[in-house]
């Protein structure tokens, strides 16, 4: 296939292309002379940071962002084959090696596709196009005349082509990524766009894929952690007598409120860390969690901070023909990956190596540095896949005890989290309380809006507290509970709006991320009360957002949805009146208000008699710009939909003064088979726009939608998460 | 007290030397023999991640102690096909794109097999049933449910 784009004409009308002709070709040719690859440079504006391609053609890619079961490491290889124009097959990918990989932030936020996947796009761009230029230049042919397929560069007129392998083979591009390469015009993808199987499944279903679980190293002893009595109790007194007495067991880790036990096999290391002794300190720090939402009405206010601010809502909103008010609350969540956090480290002659299935390598590594009092050269993070990830859960924190341990024995050393270490030690998401306002005028439109957001403070840095620091008193950092302000600020165009985040000074569990953080708290919020003001103002929800909407993408997004799901206008439909009521109800956001467009609509059957919410299925119509794998996209669509109505419905962390009590799947239960929803998705392709995010966005709409089609049912308002049937019977006695 | 167990898994006999005949069987497949499919999710038979069979019924081998094993025929998800040719169920399971992140994929598979061993042709209700105490947490179960599906027509 010709390159239309590099025609003579065209090639001389972009300055661009000139600079890559003579500044480009020119390093990669010195590179030649040298004969000698220089050492992988992880900088982030270099195209090596990013790209590798040896003697053979065989190109390797360099990731920061990981795959944390989301599909990406397929994702990114498309996106890397198809702006260099090889087949997948010749693409390889490292992702998440502090040594290898560029330190492009953690994969989180929906940003690996977005702010990820378009580094390395432009840096294969750039390497595409020095290579362009040094095959012409090879081939004798002016620059415009080349095009280029499978890694080989051949002249318009024909004759033998110069592969990619026969350029650069091997040695260093040499070069600044070039944020003005041009890219391949999306008209001639024939990888991106297209549902490519993934690589890893075969693997994962058949036992060959190696799991961070599965990771070995020659020596490797195991160990178990030993955790305090109460969240934060001292350490009293140790004793392992019986412990040592074990077959296998090696020796006892210690040091202040950190206990491991170490043995030759994993099942030596648990039955060590049963036989060992602690006696702890008592503490009842924790709030009762029958008071969680007045500790945290109570909870000392460091600032408020204003994050959306149109008009002046405090002289609207009496203005206004009618007011409305509404608290919601959303319960503290936890991570709970099917696997529990597993790392192994090893310290050796100063030099620390930890395998870990963090979601964030190159912050680890900065942790650990702190931690441990090293220099973060010395330290190297290498990503293994784990179980999923869907934020900043406890792999982290197996990372670091396991550093420690390496460290203070001198062998290498896996550590894998017991399933109580995992729901009770790992970070949580906060809990969140969330005051709505509103003044609707004659015709039932908004004329003021205001939602005050409590949640934890946001110290500077991203980090979150390492378990090994805050339990053996080295040096730790604050905990960020993650951006959680966004989506306190709304998509719609009323004339005065407010949006604040109370910061509170404490909150009763280091929190972190943890899938839509604050999202989807705060569009739940919003969604339900637009809900409520639609109620007060007798509008069908949708055609009352719709008229507030003044966003024509976001419109497409929503009609898209309801022309799926079929939907008729609400508000006159009968409830049913038996003891099974049916109900629809609608949610929308713009994520952030400047990334993906979802809008979804959840079909739910309430139980009067016993106050069981089902979600029956659920219409999900998504616009994230560019669609890079359309299967992967829906995957994903599924996975945010049905984790987080177990999240709506069901989860709910619970605890004791001194301790989390959510200890295994029966204490803190999930979605399982025969409750979990349809999903029916419409994907809104826009190939020539840029893609955004989808690992998050359909999950912030979901607990709003549900409350929605709660209401439609029976005709109550569900303002606290999850809806259980307790909750849900005792709205409908008071309604 | 040490033993020494004779486990016969996929189809290999191996003698294993443990210095604990109540270790749960999951631990010596992993820890002694290497295999991969079985994953420790919670130690509690409570997820379904570490399924196996043995003798034919899918068993939580993360509760299982290894001595119970002894003399049984022990099956992971590495020798649920063969290598030249996947059971249909690993079969479906890509051409249905079935995975997220993967971890309880094994549980999923093994106690899907003992299903459709014992009913050719389910109907969803009864995948899902089958299905119910083996927990996702990526949300991956619609595909799940299609891909066993799937492996019964295949099957059929």
């Amino acid at each position: 296939m010709l390159m239309e784009k590099f025609s003579r004409r065209d090639f001389l009308k972009s300055s661009g292309a000139l600079v890559v002709t003579f500044s480009l070709a020119h390093p990669l040719a010195q590179a030649a002379e040298k004969g000698k690859a220089a050492a992988k440079t992880v900088a982030l504006d270099q195209v090596d940071g990013f790209v590798a391609i040896d003697a053979k053609g065989r190109v390797t890619v360099y990731s920061g962002k990981v795959d944390l079961g989301t599909g990406i490491f397929t994702a990114l290889t498309q996106i890397a084959a198809e702006e260099l124009y090889v087949p997948m097959e010749r693409v390889s990918l490292v992702e998440g090696d502090t040594a290898l990989t560029p330190d492009q932030g953690n994969t989180w936020g929906s940003l690996s596709i977005q702010i990820g996947g378009m580094q390395l796009r432009q840096a294969c761009a750039t390497a595409r196009e020095a290579l362009l230029a040094q095959g012409a230049s090879k081939l004798g042919v002016q620059r415009g005349d080349v095009s280029v397929k499978d890694g080989v560069i051949s002249a318009r007129t024909g004759g033998k082509g110069v592969t990619y392998g026969q350029l650069v083979g091997g040695r260093n591009f040499e070069m600044k990524v070039d944020g003005k390469a041009p890219l391949k015009p999306p008209s001639e993808y024939t990888i991106v766009g297209r549902s490519v199987n993934r690589l890893d499944i075969p693997g994962k279903v058949t036992g060959r894929f190696t799991y961070m679980h599965d990771f070995r190293r020659r020596g490797m002893l195991h160990a178990r952690i030993v955790r305090p009595a109460a969240m934060k109790a001292d350490l009293l007194s140790l004793d392992d007598s019986a412990a040592k007495k074990i077959p296998g067991y090696v020796t006892t880790v210690r040091k202040g409120n950190f206990v491991a036990a170490v043995a030759r096999n994993e099942w030596a290391a648990i039955r060590g860390a049963g036989a060992i002794k602690a006696s702890w300190s008592k503490w009842e720090g924790l709030p009762e969690k029958s008071r969680t939402w007045e500790h945290v009405r109570n909870t000392k206010v460091v600032r408020d901070e204003s994050f959306q601010k149109v008009g002046d809502t405090a002289k609207a909103m009496p203005t206004g023909a009618r007011q409305l008010s509404a608290t919601y609350d959303f319960a503290v969540h936890t991570h709970a990956g099917m696997g529990p956090s597993c790392a192994v480290a090893e310290y050796q002659g100063g030099k620390l190596s930890v395998w870990t299935s963090s979601q964030a390598t190159h912050m680890l590594r900065r942790q650990l540095a702190k931690m441990l009092d090293m220099k973060a050269d010395d330290i190297r993070c290498l990503y293994v896949e784990g179980s999923g990830c869907y934020g900043r859960n406890g792999h982290e924190d197996a990372a670091a005890e396991a550093a420690l341990i390496a460290r203070e024995i001198g062998k290498p050393v896996r550590l894998q989290w017991s399933r109580a270490d995992e729901q009770v030690w790992s970070p949580k998401g906060p809990p969140t309380l969330l005051e709505n306002r509103a003044a609707l005028d004659a015709n039932g439109n908004v004329v003021a809006w205001e939602i005050t957001g409590y949640m934890p403070n946001r110290p500077k840095g991203f980090e979150v507290t390492l378990t090994a620091a805050e339990l053996s008193g080295l040096p730790k950092d604050t905990a960020f509970p993650g951006n959680i302000f966004q989506s306190l600020a709304v998509p719609y165009t009323f004339p005065n709006i407010q949006a604040t985040a109370r910061w509170l000074a404490e909150t009763p569990f280091k929190p972190s991320w943890i899938r839509t953080p604050g999202r989807m708290q705060n569009t739940y919020a919003n969604e339900c009360f637009m809900d409520e003001c639609a109620a007060a103002a007798g509008a069908d929800p949708i055609e009352y957002r719709l008229r507030q909407l003044k966003d024509a993408r976001g419109a497409e997004c929503v009609d898209r949805c309801v022309r799926m799901a079929n939907w008729t206008p609400r508000g006159k439909t009968p409830r049913d009146k038996g003891d099974i009521a049916r109900g629809r109800g609608f949610s929308y956001t713009k994520y952030e208000l400047v990334r993906t467009y979802v809008a979804v609509v959840a079909d739910v059957t309430v139980n009067r008699r016993t106050g069981q919410v089902k979600v029956e299925r659920t219409y999900v119509a998504h616009d994230c710009g560019q669609i890079i794998n359309p299967d992967g996209l829906r995957n994903q669509i599924d996975g945010n939909v049905v984790q987080t109505v177990s999240r709506t419905l069901i989860e709910d962390l619970q605890w004791d003064r001194s301790m989390v009590t959510s200890v295994d799947w029966k204490s803190y239960p999930i979605l399982k088979f025969p409750d979990v929803p349809e999903v029916y998705i419409d994907l809104i392709d826009r190939p020539t726009e840029r893609p955004w995010g989808a690992g998050e966005p359909a999950a912030a709409v979901v607990p709003s939608a549900i409350a929605n089609a709660i209401y439609d049912a029976v005709g109550v308002r569900m303002r606290s998460v999850p809806f259980t049937p307790d909750k849900v019977l005792a709205a409908l006695k008071t309604a | 007290m040490a033993a020494t167990l004779n486990l016969t898994v996929n189809g290999k006999s191996h003698d294993l030397r443990v210095d604990d005949p109540q270790m749960p069987l999951l631990l010596a497949l992993r820890g002694d023999l290497g295999l991969h499919g079985p994953r420790f999710g919670c130690g509690l038979a409570q997820c379904g991640s570490c399924t196996v069979h043995v003798d034919g019924r899918a068993v939580r081998s993360c509760t299982f102690p290894v001595a119970q094993a002894a003399g049984k025929k022990v099956v992971t998800l590495e020798g649920l096909g063969t290598s030249s040719k996947l059971h249909p169920l690993q079969e479906a399971f890509i051409q249905e794109q079935a995975v997220q992140c993967g971890y309880c994929i094994n549980g999923m598979i093994m106690q899907a097999a003992e299903l459709l061993a014992k009913n050719r042709r389910p109907n969803e209700s009864e995948i899902r049933e089958a299905l119910a105490n083996n927990l996702c947490r990526c949300g991956t179960h619609l595909r799940i449910i299609r891909a066993v599906k799937r492996a019964s027509e295949m099957m059929a």
